[in-house]
């Protein structure tokens, strides 16, 4: 199989790039890794007009903690954030979903930046990003915004981001006393995306109050979705197992899945709530230690 | 659209024009007619098509042509020199590690990438790291022995000699 026929623009400088974007028009998309996009447009489910590789911009590929933040570039690999001490060491929410990403081959080469920008909800990233309350940072014709992840992700492979804007950066918590995040989807095989998947994201107090939570769900809504019921309820209390077992529930009967061959909607619900209670409990124990 | 690439293979540079949308694999296969690097399910998820870019395991049947202009490619020809086995290559030998031979090129190249980042894996992590490469044949047993063994063999090799 090979795609439809088009134009490959290699940008080299990030200024190219949105200046290419902007003057080819709406047929022209963006390519970072390729490893969403190629596949599509081989399946000729995608036929841009014209491919601007983005993936030769220098500086854009880094992970590293500024004052409260970890800022990761767009352009990151998911195989170093898997690689990287820093994750590694601090932020095993990452290595858990980087894990049970696709395999290590297309690890290599698919970066964080096209993970979320793809606006799939069957990708792992979105939902770390959903709870984490990360902060997406674009650069477009018009230079720099700040994106906060609630007003991200629009609709089924739509986003905030206009056609010529990239995305430069991604912010998130930087990792301290208290807090704690853990990530499980199940899979059917290895490289198969979520039955469902589940991110948890929390933050302790000194006297062990649940000071914020973040809950946000793989492949079970058209569009990656946090679950704010479930997280007011965690929301300055002091967390038992009771308390998790509601918020299990809440996940299980606000998200929105449809049934499909990776399960029926009932099964896909009573994950979500399984899933929501383990990583609650897994996230708890990060953020104690 | 054409354009002018030039790129290291095994070592040996080549020019070449190219379609934008021709993927690496066949330019690999049908443009420098080495055949080492096979098309199994041609939608990135058997690893039966994957070659070393820049020392990392790629799917180049996911991978445009155009895009590894001025990369260092090792496809499983380039692996040793002609008439050698690199150590992997022994250990598949060795441990029959293949039965029909269509996944073991990718295979190869796979573990040439995880031994570099873990030189010592326990089982569960080969199973892991080669989890982007599917095998129909062997049920795997002694594709994770044979990469048991090329682990101890590269280990061997970096230790300075008594
Ligand atoms: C076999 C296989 C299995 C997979 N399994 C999983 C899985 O289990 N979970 C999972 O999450 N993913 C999975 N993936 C997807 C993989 O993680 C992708 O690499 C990733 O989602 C997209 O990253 P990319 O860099 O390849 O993006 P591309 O394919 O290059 O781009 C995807 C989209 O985002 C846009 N884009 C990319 N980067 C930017 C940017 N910096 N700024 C603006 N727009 C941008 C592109 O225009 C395009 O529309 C799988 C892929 C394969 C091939
Ligand atoms: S042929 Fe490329 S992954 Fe199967
Ligand atoms: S040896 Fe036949 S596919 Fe692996």
């Amino acid at each position: 199989m090979i795609p439809a026929n088009f134009t490959y623009h290699r940008a080299n400088s990030l200024k190219e790039a949105i200046s290419l974007v902007e003057s080819l028009g709406e047929e022209a998309k963006f390519m970072s890794g390729g490893h969403s996009l190629l596949p599509m447009m081989k399946l000729r489910f995608a036929t841009p007009e014209h491919i601007v590789d983005i993936s030769k911009i220098e500086g854009l590929s880094f992970i590293r903690e500024e004052g409260d933040l970890l800022k990761i570039g767009g352009l990151t690999t998911q195989s170093e954030m898997e690689y990287s001490e820093l994750i590694r060491r601090n932020y095993p929410i990452f290595l858990d979903a980087i894990k049970l990403t696709a395999d290590p081959s297309v690890r290599n080469v698919g970066t964080i930046g096209g993970n979320i920008a793809h606006g799939d909800a069957a990708n792992d990233q979105p939902a770390l990003m959903l709870a984490m309350r990360a902060t997406i940072i674009a650069e477009g014709p018009n230079g720099r915004k700040s994106i906060p992840i609630d007003e991200f992700f629009h609709g089924f492979y739509m986003t905030a981001l206009e056609p010529a804007d990239v995305l430069v950066e991604i912010h998130v918590p930087k990792a301290k006393k208290g807090c704690g995040g853990a990530y499980y989807k199940m899979e059917r095989k290895v490289g198969d995306y979520a039955t469902a998947g589940v991110a948890v994201y929390v933050q302790l107090d000194g006297n062990g109050t649940c000071s914020e939570a973040g809950i946000g769900l793989t492949n079970v809504s058209a569009v990656p979705m946090r679950v704010d019921r479930a997280e007011d309820l965690l929301r300055g209390k002091k967390i038992t197992p009771d308390l998790i077992d509601q918020a299990g529930a809440l996940a299980a009967e606000d998200c929105e899945p449809t049934s499909d061959l990776r399960g029926s909607e009932a099964y896909k619900r009573s994950l979500v709530h399984t899933l929501t209670k383990r990583m609650l409990n897994k996230a708890l124990e990060r953020a104690g230690q | 659209m054409k354009h002018n690439i030039t790129l290291k293979i095994n070592g040996q540079s080549v020019s070449a024009e190219v379609d934008s949308r021709m993927l690496l694999v066949h330019f690999i296969r049908e443009h420098l007619s080495m055949t080492g690097t096979h098309i199994g399910c041609d939608t990135s998820n058997c690893g039966a098509c994957t070659v070393l870019l820049n020392g990392k395991s790629v799917k180049s049947c996911t991978y445009l042509a155009v895009r590894a202009d001025g990369a260092e490619i090792t496809t499983i020809e380039g692996l040793s020199p002609e008439g050698t086995n690199h150590p992997i290559q022994q250990a598949f030998h060795d441990q029959h590690g293949l039965h029909c031979g269509f996944c073991t090129p990718g295979m190869i190249l796979r573990t040439v990438d995880l031994l570099k980042h873990n030189p010592n894996p326990t089982e569960s992590e080969i199973r892991w790291g080669i989890s982007g490469n599917l095998c129909r044949c062997t049920g795997y047993n002694n594709i994770v022995k044979a990469i048991q063994q090329a682990a101890k063999e590269m280990a061997k090799e970096k230790q300075p000699a008594v």
